[in-house]
């Protein structure tokens, strides 16, 4: 299944990456998708347990994705 | 309930007008503002990038959980991204209540939890030609004299 991938802000700049497809095994969880960004080149900037989103709402590592959803792995927020 | 993204200028006065209502004895307003110095370095500038589609729902979900625990209260955010200056307006929340209590109160829950929640992030550009992405989960430099 294919999932979209998003990066911001330090962790884009460590990948060099805004954003990518990933293509995971059926049964794969959003945790899988940090294990696999973090195997780039520039990927062991992000924390093995970074904040995460699917489909805009934050998300746990072990909740599993679905083809066609956006994983978003977020660096700490600083808004305000 | 306003909860929006914006690239221009915050317009306060037009947050306070979408809170406004013949029953509110009670309006607050909250503005966050691009200060000169952080941890003890000049700052000069800061560039705010977020999630946006997330920023809005997750503004929206702290919104209702406002009206919930507050029941009456009538919310507007806005938070701006992009290049901003000191000084800058870069977050305004207004909060309109029959009651003082109940306005204060939910205006700090919303700033609160936006600085927790919601996917937003700031690059300092500081006087000395650098910059860096602010992490506040990393504990602050003792600031220099």
């Amino acid at each position: 299944m294919t999932v979209r991938v998003l990066l911001f802000a330090s962790y884009a700049d460590a990948v060099g990456k805004r954003e990518l497809t990933l293509e995971l095994a059926e049964g794969a969880v959003v945790g899988d998708v940090v294990a696999h960004v973090r195997g780039l080149a520039g990927g062991t900037a992000l924390p093995p347990a970074p904040l995460l989103a699917v489909n805009a709402a934050y998300a746990r590592a072990h909740q599993p994705v679905r083809s066609g959803d956006e994983v978003a792995i977020i660096p700490p927020v600083a808004g305000g | 309930m306003t909860a929006r993204l914006v690239t221009g200028a915050i317009d306060p006065a037009a947050l306070l007008a979408e809170v406004s209502g013949d029953g509110h004895g009670a309006t607050v307003l909250f503005l966050g503002t691009v200060r000169n110095s952080n941890d003890g370095r000049p700052v000069d500038g800061i560039d705010y990038t977020a999630y946006d589609a997330m920023a809005v729902v997750e503004i929206e979900r702290i919104v209702a959980e406002a009206v919930a625990r507050f029941p009456g209260i009538v919310v507007a955010v806005e938070h701006r991204t992009g290049t901003l200056r000191v000084g800058d307006v870069s977050v305004a929340i207004a909060c309109g209540h029959a009651h003082r209590g109940p306005a204060l109160d939910a205006n700090r829950f919303v700033i609160e939890q936006l600085k927790r929640r919601v996917p937003i992030w700031k690059r300092e550009h500081y006087l000395d030609g650098t910059s860096e992405w602010v992490d506040p989960t990393r504990p602050a430099l003792e600031a220099t004299p």
